[in-house]
């Protein structure tokens, strides 16, 4: 096993060193600048098709040939060849839902960027909070994660989320899109004392007020894009891609009941509706499925909400929306230096009722779907982005899960982090291999 | 105006007291009353057991003369001088006590939250250093009357109440006084009848305790403190409250519990420690852990405050009940039976119900649900009476006690009955009029003046609250308004008329009653004005009542749910016991030099493993197939903070060396049956991080269903948590918390410095007192440095929250100094940095997986750290600190063969093995090898791998998570919360009042708990 560890050093090296040098903060990679193919991999495609025997090759960032056995011999004329054999490939993974690079200390209020003062705040945008230099992006990537949603928090209306590319020099260059507006939706139980005198919660009295003070702004909003107005409302104005389908609505919601108020609220002002959280979103699974209404569900690991619940229930969800037919991806809200776990949550998904493939696909391609960007991201098919990686093993367990390239818009990038270059020098100190 | 009514009033009390002796004066001609009262014909309840029928009671100054039955044909004689009450046909009760009132008392004002520390007492004088212990206070000398709440009680029965004031962990005196409108001098029956004791500091502004545990810190060194008082300490100090702590030593100790069964084992714990017994006050769910009640010998108070049904209309709300309230909901009824059947003795109190009108309602319902009438007047007359050494006044109406008592109409379980009027200490409180006379039957009323002057008038109905009718000649029928009180009555009705068109206005007749010839006559006056004389005769009596009483004859013990163990979803009806089991042909981990055994059986009996081969048989084993799966020992957390009860730290000082997570542990926690299911058989439950030095651990296994008590690993080593960094220095506890010391790594060493000196000081004192040939007296005992002196003599074992290096550094230097070990650092997230160091001075290290970047500490945390302290030798283990993550510790171990490269085998360890070495247990488990306990786990597939699901976990051979009866379980779950909510429905149907779903609170702890996740 030693040699392993060994051979994960060499080959963390050996990425690196095609693209630059070890850095704390690694340079984000150049262009692509000839085609790469990665050969006799087991490719997982994110659609639920697995090739075996497969080459992958992409040139100009864009996936230009998949064939599983291909006829022809792959040699370096064609332009870089990767030998994969043995190991697998997949769609880079998205983390959606987080506060990667809007936060980089949770209790260093100085480093805390993502909720803003006031509660209808739709017109801040996370892309400008967005630091590329985070010493966290580096270690979520070299597992495997390279796409985020960024997202706003706090208030009622938090703001707007953006797509960004985990391997950028700037907020411009790291943004995919503006994606979506986010809704914290009332609770219907309120209190529970503080941490020295715990007391049970109670029903929220104000719930439907809350609720109305919701509908109330939204009308308002949708009202105001009717005309021009002498004065702008910078607010309203952030509003109008979500009435007029640009945005999608996020809806940070976890309970059944309060999941239907938000559906109710979202067919009203017909504007498309994600699910945010929605840790009970199985038990209406039904009415999702039916209204199309797509959930990105809170943790796989995650306590059940009561003593009653079955005991595997955050464990389950996945496979009961799966199987309910609910379009739906993973995520750990509000997480950011948690997000190098992602996969290893869809892993659990596994054990407890999903295919390995439909959990690959929850982190991918239904994320990209979800996010509107499925055109181009979540999967390894040919004319898409070239946003893959290679694991040495599955790279859903963490027993196994070790990824030796990850490649962004056919970028090879670098998978070093500050955690790596620790592990280095106090090895060499303690002259351990 | 109303001051003087007042006076008045006072005085006129004082004048009506018997004829005694009174140091009082009176305006004018003295108007002593002897207050010689005979009550004839009664079914006299002497005492609880004692009934006596036709007897007659005498009392006379306040006080019981006699109850005797007079000869046949001698009623009433020798009772010159008496005024006699004829109570043919009634009840007369003594009347009951309750034993936890602070009726009288001086309100006690919540103090306004207040963000800045307050690390000392406020109070100023000669008092002790805790504004929560209150022996100061003594409930007689602050009493006083309040005739508006005594009526409250009068109504429910009670005749006098052990009162006190309801705030603080010592309380000082209660006082038994009745519930008399007197003066105070003649109302208090027993000052200093009882010291009063609690868990809640109440209106202490000061931040110690902050936790039950640290309650029951203060308790216990109080006690010494006193003792040390007693024998040495006056000549240091004057102290008012150790001097009442002592004085009230002598007289009954009363503890209020204040929450479920747990604190009652815990209050008598604490009592156990210091040769008192303590009554306690319950709150009505022993009936949960009834056997384990009975086994502290404890006198209890219990309460009849049922819940209500909750309002299950909406089923989305009704998901948020947990199961364990419905269950209490319909079994809480059950308690008193419970108490009684255990043969415990017990005291039934009406102070915990909202409107002291319901507690007889409350009571009946008590005894439908199987408590034996006879018991429920025993406790609320004979026990309260004779648990505070009063039933020499008070509990019995033989003579000489006061004249305490009710009387009633019907018997008292009867559900109509209502008290008509209770006496006490003689005086009469009329509640309700005494029913009047049954006049229903039919009579002739004849009214001299207009058309009609014969009628017949049918009275029928209730004898309550007959209703009244005439038939007209067209035998249509006109209701009449009746009513009557003792001799008056009044009658309106229509104008009775042949034609229908004459029949307006009303007519209103009022008169006397005659009893002896069944006639009423009097005047009245028409509708046009004209007064009339009217008469009535009676014709005839009542019918008889052919309508069947409405008797509820369904038994409600019919078709109840069962106690579980714990009184949760998932819990079992009998608590499980080691079974023998052989596991066949599995791959076992056998964390030993045999390493990984493919195709392996593995024989457990007697709680032990009995023996690890291939081909094993066993003829009176249960026979577990594993072939294809993977048999392991079971993981333990060095660190967890699930099954605690109120609060994790006591982080109100830098050091609570003192507390004991061993005083809170919490049986009924859901996330022992989650952590089970995890594959975890057990756990170092641990304080929290929020100050240098925390108090100490318990070694618990996961025993579900089993006791606090039971869950603590007999025979474990002592441990204690220590904590450094931020939460230690309250970097991240907001702008108010600066007060504390330290603020400052600098100070945080001094800290150890300061505790340890003093430590080694007190730890001589002692040795050489012991040492005396000649002794004076014994030095103070101090809990807190006992702790610290146990850890400088290897006893007891620190494990250390730590995350920067150079803090770490310092620590071990400070153990160096003072010739110990620091046995384990825990999180230790930048010990990859000083590995070395750590192996030199032997420590043993707890890390997490992969945590960082939720503190500025942790900044230069690195998953690889479990991989580069294993590859230097240190015994290293990895931890959850987290309820959520501690049940898949199983890939938190797998991490460290992704970062760093470990092999299966080391990382296995990691959860198993390793922890169990550094909380000395790897004697007894850690590994599957002959002798050991039988802590074994089967896993579905290999135990790193994410997919792999624990199947059964074994504890000490006892089966208890197995993932089969978790199906089954959930099933029952689901009927048997079906059943609960069709029942509440029916309850609420029936008109029973609803309370509005809410979930219960949860209380999930991590080291900084207090403060925002700050591991």
């Amino acid at each position: 096993m030693r040699l392993s560890s060994l051979f994960f050093i060499l080959a963390g090296i050996a990425a690196g060193a095609n693209v630059s040098a070890q850095s704390e903060v690694p340079a984000p990679a150049e262009k692509q600048k000839q085609p790469i193919y990665l050969t006799h991999a087991t490719v997982h495609a994110g659609n639920g098709k697995v090739w075996n025997n497969a080459t992958v090759g992409f040139e100009n960032g864009i996936i230009t040939f998949l064939e599983e056995n291909p006829s022809f011999k792959t040699d370096e004329t064609l332009g870089k060849v990767i030998d994969c054999t043995g190991k697998h490939i997949y769609p880079g993974i998205i983390a959606p839902n987080t506060k990667i690079g809007l936060d980089e200390i949770e209790a260093v209020r100085s480093t805390n960027d993502y909720a803003e003062v006031g509660n209808y705040n739709p017109n801040v945008r996370s892309i400008i909070s967005y630091n590329t230099d985070s010493r966290v992006t580096p270690t979520v990537r070299s597992n495997g994660v390279l796409y985020a949603q960024t997202v706003p928090q706090g208030g009622v209306v938090s703001g707007t989320s953006s797509l960004v590319q985990l391997d950028a020099w700037n907020w411009e260059d790291a943004l995919v899109k503006e994606d979506g507006i986010w809704l914290n939706w009332p609770s219907m139980l309120s209190g529970g004392g503080w941490w020295a005198e715990p007391s049970a919660p109670k029903q929220n009295k104000d719930y439907d007020k809350n609720v109305a003070a919701i509908r109330d702004y939204f009308r308002e909003a949708k009202s105001y894009q009717a005309v021009v107005h002498p004065k702008d409302n910078l607010r309203f104005s952030a509003m109008r891609d979500l009435f007029n389908g640009k945005k999608k609505l996020f809806v940070r919601v976890s309970r059944a009941p309060e999941i239907l108020h938000a559906i109710q609220l979202a067919e009203e002002f017909a504007v498309p509706l994600v699910i945010a959280g929605g840790s009970e979103s199985w038990m209406i699974a039904g009415v999702l499925a039916q209204k199309n209404i797509p959930v990105m569900l809170s943790e796989t690991h995650d306590l059940p909400r009561s003593d009653d619940a079955d005991i595997d229930q955050p464990f389950k969800t996945p496979a009961q929306l799966q199987k309910a037919g609910v379009l739906f991806c993973l995520s750990i809200p509000n997480g950011f230096w948690q997000e190098r776990n992602l996969m290893f949550q869809a892993g659990t998904a596994v054990a407890y009722g999903l295919s390995k493939e439909e959990a690959l696909a929850s982190i991918t391609l239904n994320t990209a779907k979800i996010l509107g960007v499925e055109n181009k991201l979540g999967s390894i098919e040919k004319g898409k982005e070239a946003s893959l990686i290679v694991s040495s093993g599955d790279v859903l367990d963490m027993k196994t899960s070790n990824i030796e390239y990850a490649f962004i818009q056919g970028r090879m990038i670098d998978l070093n982090n500050k955690q790596k270059e620790l592990n280095v020098k106090f090895s060499k100190k303690y002259g351990l291999n | 105006m109303r001051k003087l009514v007042t006076i008045l009033s006072v005085c006129l009390m004082a004048i009506e007291l018997p004829a005694q002796e009174t140091t009082f004066k009176t305006n004018g001609p003295d108007d002593f009353r002897e207050g010689k009262h005979a009550f004839t014909n009664a079914t006299v309840f002497v005492a609880y057991d004692k009934k006596i029928t036709g007897a007659t009671l005498c009392i006379e100054n306040g006080k019981v003369v006699s109850v005797t039955v007079p000869a046949t044909g001698k009623e009433g004689t020798s009772l010159a001088g008496y005024i006699r009450h004829d109570m043919n046909g009634k009840f007369i009760y003594p009347s009951f006590i309750d034993l936890f009132a602070d009726y009288g008392m001086p309100e006690v004002t919540k103090p306004k939250w207040n963000e800045d520390p307050q690390m000392e007492s406020n109070i100023k004088g000669a008092f002790g250093w805790n504004q929560a212990i209150r022996t100061d206070f003594h409930a007689d000398r602050n009493f006083t009357v309040n005739d508006k709440a005594a009526e409250e009680w009068r109504k429910a029965g009670f005749g006098a109440v052990l009162t006190h004031r309801k705030d603080g962990i010592a309380r000082g005196t209660g006082a038994l006084v009745s519930l008399a409108s007197a003066k105070e001098n003649y109302v208090i029956l027993k000052p200093d009848a009882s010291a009063h004791y609690s868990f809640n500091k109440g209106s202490s502004t000061q931040d110690y305790p902050s936790s039950l545990m640290g309650s029951i810190a203060l308790l216990r060194q109080t006690y010494y403190d006193a003792q040390w008082y007693k024998n040495a300490g006056t000549k240091a100090e004057f102290n008012i409250s150790l001097e009442e702590w002592n004085r009230q030593q002598a007289i009954p100790a009363l503890f209020d519990a204040g929450g479920d069964w747990k604190k009652i084992l815990r209050a008598d714990k604490v009592g156990d420690e210091f040769g008192v017994q303590y009554i306690i006050k319950a709150k009505g769910d022993e009936y949960q852990r009834i056997e384990e009640l009975k086994k502290t010998n404890a006198k209890l108070i219990t309460s009849l405050n049922f819940p209500k049904a909750y309002d299950v209309e909406d089923p989305y709300k009704a998901n948020w009940i947990e199961l364990e309230d419905m269950k209490h909901w319909e079994l809480a009824p059950t308690n008193c039976a419970a108490l009684a059947k255990a043969g415990i003795d017990f005291a039934i109190s009406a102070s915990d119900i909202e409107k002291k009108d319901d507690f007889l309602a409350a009571l009946r319902k008590a005894v439908k649900y199987g408590l034996d009438s006879v018991v429920a007047l025993k406790a609320l007359t004979y026990q309260p009476a004779t648990f505070i050494q009063a039933y020499d006044q008070v509990g019995s109406l033989e003579a000489g006690k006061l004249a305490n008592f009710f009387i009633t109409s019907k018997p008292l379980f009867d559900d109509k009955c209502e008290i008509n009027e209770t006496w006490i200490q003689g005086k009469r409180y009329e509640l309700k009029a005494f029913d009047a006379a049954d006049i229903r039957g039919t009579y002739e009323l004849v009214i001299n003046g207009p058309e009609i002057t014969k009628a017949t008038l049918k009275i029928s109905g209730d004898a309550t609250a007959p209703k009244a009718q005439f038939t007209n000649a067209d035998s249509s029928k006109t209701d009449v308004k009746l009513s009557y009180k003792d001799k008056d009555i009044t009658l309106s009705f229509t104008t009775l008329s042949l034609k229908k068109e004459n029949r307006t206005g009303k007519v209103r007749l009022t008169g006397n009653i005659d009893y002896s010839k069944n006639s009423w006559s009097g005047q009245g006056q028409l509708a046009n004005g004209e007064w009339v004389t009217w008469y009535a005769n009676q014709k005839s009596g009542p019918e008889a009542d052919t309508t069947k009483a409405k008797t509820d004859t369904t038994d409600v013990t019919k078709d109840l749910g069962k106690v579980v163990f714990p009184f949760l979803s998932y819990g079992n009806e009998q608590i499980p016991v080691p079974e023998n089991f052989l596991i066949k042909n599995g791959t076992v981990w056998t964390n030993e030099a045999e390493g990984t055994l493919a195709n392996t059986d593995v024989i457990i009996r007697n709680g032990k493993i009995a023996a690890v081969g291939k081909g094993l048989s066993c003829t009176d084993c249960k026979v577990v197939e594993a072939a294809g799966k993977h048999v392991t020992s079971g993981i333990i957390d060095e660190h967890n903070h699930i099954a605690i009860s109120e609060g994790v730290n006591e982080g109100t000082e830098s050091s609570s060396a003192e507390v004991r997570i061993g005083d809170v542990v919490n049986s009924e926690d859901i996330n022992i049956y989650r952590q089970l299911s995890g594959g975890v058989i057990g756990a170092q439950l641990l304080h929290g991080s929020a100050n240098a030095i925390g108090g100490q651990s318990a070694l618990v296994k996961f025993r579900w269903g089993y006791t606090p008590e039971k869950m603590k690993i007999e025979g474990a080593d002592g441990f204690i948590k220590f904590a450094l960094g931020e939460n230690v220095k309250q970097s991240n506890w907001g702008d108010h918390s600066t007060v504390r010391y330290p603020q400052t790594r600098m100070g945080v060493e001094q800290t150890y410095y300061n505790y340890f000196t003093k430590a080694k000081e007190y730890q001589k004192q002692w040795n050489d007192f012991n040492a005396a040939k000649v002794k004076g007296a014994a030095p103070r005992r101090d809990i807190e440095l006992d702790a610290l002196a146990e850890i400088i003599n290897r006893k007891r074992f620190i494990t250390c929250h730590s995350y920067v290096q150079s803090e770490i550094n310092m620590l071990m230097h400070v153990a160096d100094s003072f010739g110990f070990r620091v046995n384990t650092f825990t999180h230790i997230l930048e010990g990859y940095k000083v590995a070395d160091k750590m192996k030199a001075h032997g420590a043993n290290a707890s890390t997490f997986a992969d945590w960082w970047a939720y503190k500025y500490e942790v900044i230069d945390a690195i998953p690889y750290n479990t991989a580069i302290l294993t590859k230097m030798g240190i015994n290293t283990a990895v931890n959850s600190d987290d309820a959520e993550m501690a049940r898949r510790l199983n890939q938190e171990a797998a991490k460290s063969m992704k970062y760093g490269g470990l092999s299966e085998t080391e990382a296995w360890k990691t959860v198993t093995l390793n922890p169990a070495k550094m909380l000395h247990l790897d004697k007894q488990t850690g590994s599957i090898k002959t002798g050991k306990d039988a802590d074994v786990v089967l896993w579905s597939d290999n135990p790193l791998s994410v997919y792999a699901k624990a199947e059964k976990t074994f504890v000490d051979g006892i089966l208890f998570f197995d993932k089969d009866k978790d199906l089954q379980k959930r099933e029952e779950i689901r009927k048997e919360r079906a059943r609960l909510i069709q029942k509440m429905l029916n309850d609420k149907k029936g008109g029973g009042a609803t309370q509005e779903p809410a979930p219960k609170g949860s209380s999930l702890y991590s080291c900084g708990a207090d403060h925002d996740h700050q591991h």
